[in-house]
């Protein structure tokens, strides 16, 4: 083989990059699963089930923001007896109210950053600067 | 003229007459699309309660919210309209710069000539000399920032005349701004948030890198409330909220009543906010 | 063809870490805006579009101005033009990719930029702006790049690529004049307001272009052997004292329609350009030495280039040039955009100055585009030399 010296230790070094995320973790796991922790107030009813949410939770904030904002359809829905406004920080914030056990738990480990916090309104964000006269 | 070129100007013309004739024929051919319906039946959307429920009354246009503001009765009570500006930045969480360079505001004082351009300031009345009028988003019935936006993340509510903002879409190229004729719009240069004095938790409030502006409150009339603004001048009369399209509102009332100027009428935008000097 | 890039003398090499330099200065000015806003920028919300904006629209006459070269060649004929259509088309390249970049240097939520294909908007200006920017940087990739390989390959070019070329001319018009739009039909501003602005833009651009190029084929000359030929050089001149002389003309009958109808909205910002503006005691006038050295060196560039000593003289040519795109700069790239927004649409004043973030990502992109011109000039010319031995 020409220019030996070169080769063999480029292609080592380009399988080790290529394979990273296999090893860097430690051969055995590719890290844990995450945990997200259901609501502190003990909610088991979310406006749909748990399996579609998982799938579907990003097309179905975006279903509405588009009624709400465009359509400007701001109707209440209403599922299982329990009423919901549609919208984050009005409807799922109220029951999953800590984002860093639950949102984030998922997202961190799916390595996805959504920036719907940039703007809206966690309830331990909007406290922090309610107590102002 | 040689075989080639007579083949190619046959294709050319023919090309051009179907560029030309094909939107005509669109047009033709397509329906009228429903016109918005509006008519105010959907519960959670009651415009404010003083007018006059907006349903079918004001037949093919639906309902189209505007806004008086009365500036003899501002000038009657100073503070008011220090209250209502407070009102509408608590209620949005907008953000008070200290520096005028990345104010953002969504209702706010200026002097007469500055937000009546198009009116003399020559030996105006002490009234006008002396006391702030008050600008904001007018919500045109043709505004020049939904044209321009490219990705219509401003447009035009058909069933209120609302002029929205989805401050998801937005990618900040801030045309919007230079298109508006009234600087009614502002942008976020930064993270609003370190600015903002007083969270509203039932409202978002906006990233860096997004244009803002007034948005007529939807989110309260869908809870059946009135504008921030409007609430705090309760009872005065001073900002009348109401349907424009809808004869028989009490802004139309007022409008019929009293003589009411627009800023910029000639730019043909169609306002939807008249003042009362 | 893209190996001819990789060998060159040390002076190539120089200029190429000279322009990485500013690059790198340029990228990261532009990760501290990115991190923190577009408040590291001098931009207000009364001047809400600065230099990122202004640099677009003058660098989009650059790019409309390889036209005059694509245009008396393929159209008209005019064979001394032969060697040089691809330094017109490399220069648009160059020209297009900067307008880009400060497109999206310029964009608050610049990972959004695609939503303007995803939500096509056909009532907005910034729409048919973003196609026909990125289908005129097409066109003269695909028609540089063929028709340079065909030269390379000794054979004539395939026909099918004269339909991209022909294509390329209304696209030239095409991206001025929209660019133009995007400001001549919004209402509140009346400086812009006027149907002068897409012809001057278009004055502006033929001028200010092919003297860009004149000055590139001087440098070409004396780095790279490279001799665009002393009838193009002086047909190239004539081209351009016509377009500039029609800017200037323009830019007259602008200052006749504000200040005989004295119509104070007519009047205001060529007022703050040129005079300044006195508002509430305090002269506004930042901009006024920019705005009279444009109209000093247009004029005296006009002059020189009109003189026997620019067809004879390398030297004074290539000053003459350099004078006018200055000049020009000056008009587009400050003037025009900045003095849209004062006074505001509240008839309020607020100036502008470019932060050094700001500058630092400004002169970053013009590095780029400097760039790759650099490096498509050196393939065309690699393949001419190659070609005529």
């Amino acid at each position: 083989m020409y220019n030996k010296g070169t080769i063999i230790p480029g292609l080592i070094l380009f399988v080790l990059f290529v394979t990273f995320p296999i090893w860097f973790n430690g051969l055995t796991t590719a890290g844990d699963l995450p945990k997200p922790e259901l609501p502190p107030g003990g909610e088991k009813q979310c406006v749909m089930p748990a399996d579609y949410m998982r799938a579907n939770h990003m097309q179905l904030l975006n279903e509405w923001r588009d009624n709400v904002l465009r359509d400007g359809d701001r109707e209440i829905l209403e599922i299982n007896g329990k009423k919901y406004p549609k919208g984050l920080q009005m409807a799922c914030m109220t029951c999953h109210s800590q984002k860093e056990k639950f949102c984030d738990s998922c997202h961190t480990y799916a390595a996805v950053d959504p920036y719907c916090w940039d703007c809206h309104l966690t309830p331990n964000e909007a406290g922090s600067k309610e107590a102002m006269h | 003229m040689d075989n080639k070129r007579r083949k190619f100007l046959k294709i050319a013309g023919a090309s051009v007459l179907a560029g030309i004739g094909a939107p005509a024929v669109i047009k033709l051919t397509a329906a009228t699309p429903a016109l918005a319906s509006g008519h105010g039946e959907a519960p959670a959307h009651a415009p404010a309660p003083d007018a006059h429920g907006g349903h079918a009354e004001e037949a093919p246009q639906g309902v189209r919210l505007g806004m008086v503001i009365d500036l003899r009765k501002m000038n009657e009570n100073p503070e008011m309209l220090d209250s209502a500006i407070a009102a509408c930045i608590a209620a949005h969480n907008i953000p008070e710069f200290p520096d005028k360079k990345n104010e953002v505001k969504w209702i706010w004082k200026a002097p007469f000539e500055n937000v009546f351009t198009d009116h003399s300031a020559s030996h105006s009345a002490a009234k006008v000399k002396n006391f702030p009028s008050v600008a904001l988003c007018n919500h045109c019935d043709d505004p020049p920032c939904v044209r321009a936006c490219p990705t219509q993340a401003t447009y035009r509510l058909e069933k209120n005349g609302i002029v929205a903002m989805d401050f998801h879409r937005c990618i900040g190229c801030r045309f919007c701004m230079a298109a508006c004729p009234y600087g009614a719009r502002s942008f976020n240069w930064q993270d609003p948030r370190p600015y903002i004095k007083k969270y509203n938790k039932e409202f978002p409030s906006r990233m860096k890198g997004v244009v803002e502006k007034c948005n007529f409150c939807g989110e309260r009339l869908a809870l059946g409330q009135e504008p921030a603004c409007v609430e705090a001048c309760k009872g005065t009369g001073a900002i009348v909220f109401g349907d424009l399209n809808d004869a028989k509102s009490e802004i139309r009332a007022v409008l019929d009543k009293e003589f009411t100027i627009q800023r910029k009428p000639t730019l043909g935008t169609k306002p939807s906010v008249f003042y009362i000097v | 063809m893209i190996e001819k890039t990789l060998k060159g003398k040390p002076a190539y090499w120089i200029w190429l870490a000279f322009l990485g330099m500013f690059m790198a200065i340029g990228a990261a000015c532009y990760v501290r805006q990115y991190n923190f806003g577009l408040g590291m920028t001098g931009m207000s919300r009364d001047v809400s579009w600065g230099i990122y904006i202004s640099q677009f629209t003058f660098l989009v006459g650059v790019a409309a101005g390889g036209v005059m070269l694509v245009l008396p060649y393929y159209i008209h004929n005019y064979k001394e033009f032969g060697r040089i259509t691809i330094l017109g088309e490399f220069l648009a390249i160059g020209a297009i990719v900067m307008c880009l970049l400060f497109i999206m240097a310029d964009l608050g939520q610049p990972m959004r930029a695609l939503n303007v294909v995803l939500h096509p908007t056909p009532n907005s200006m910034l729409f048919y702006d973003a196609i026909v920017l990125n289908g005129y940087l097409f066109l003269n990739v695909l028609c540089g790049w063929v028709i340079l390989t065909a030269e390379k390959k000794q054979v004539k070019p395939p026909k099918w690529i004269y339909f991209f070329v022909y294509l390329s001319i209304p696209f030239a018009i095409s991206i001025h004049t929209v660019t133009a739009m995007l400001y001549c039909g919004l209402p509140g501003r009346h400086f812009w307001l006027s149907a002068i602005i897409a012809p001057r833009f278009l004055a502006s651009a033929f001028a200010a272009g092919p003297a860009l190029i004149v000055v590139a084929c001087l440098v070409l000359k004396r780095v790279a052997g490279f001799d665009a030929g002393r009838k193009a050089m002086n047909k190239l001149i004539t081209i351009i004292i016509y377009a500039a002389l029609l800017n200037m003309f323009f830019v007259g009958l602008e200052f006749f329609v504000g200040y005989y109808s004295n119509i104070p909205g007519h009047k205001h910002s060529l007022e703050y350009l040129f005079f300044g503006l006195e508002h509430h005691g305090h002269v506004y006038n930042n901009l006024v030495p920019f705005m009279w050295a444009f109209v000093i060196l247009a004029f005296g560039s006009i002059a020189v280039l009109a003189t026997p000593a620019a067809k004879k003289n390398d030297f004074v040519l290539g000053m003459g040039c350099a004078a006018l795109f200055l000049a020009f700069w000056l008009d587009k790239g400050i003037g025009f955009v900045l003095a849209g927004f004062v006074p505001n649409g509240l008839h309020e004043i607020t100036e502008y100055i470019p932060t050094a973030n700001e500058l630092g990502i400004t002169i970053g992109v013009w590095a780029t585009g400097f760039m790759v011109v650099t490096l498509l000039y050196k393939i065309a010319i690699g393949v001419e030399h190659e070609v005529e031995g």
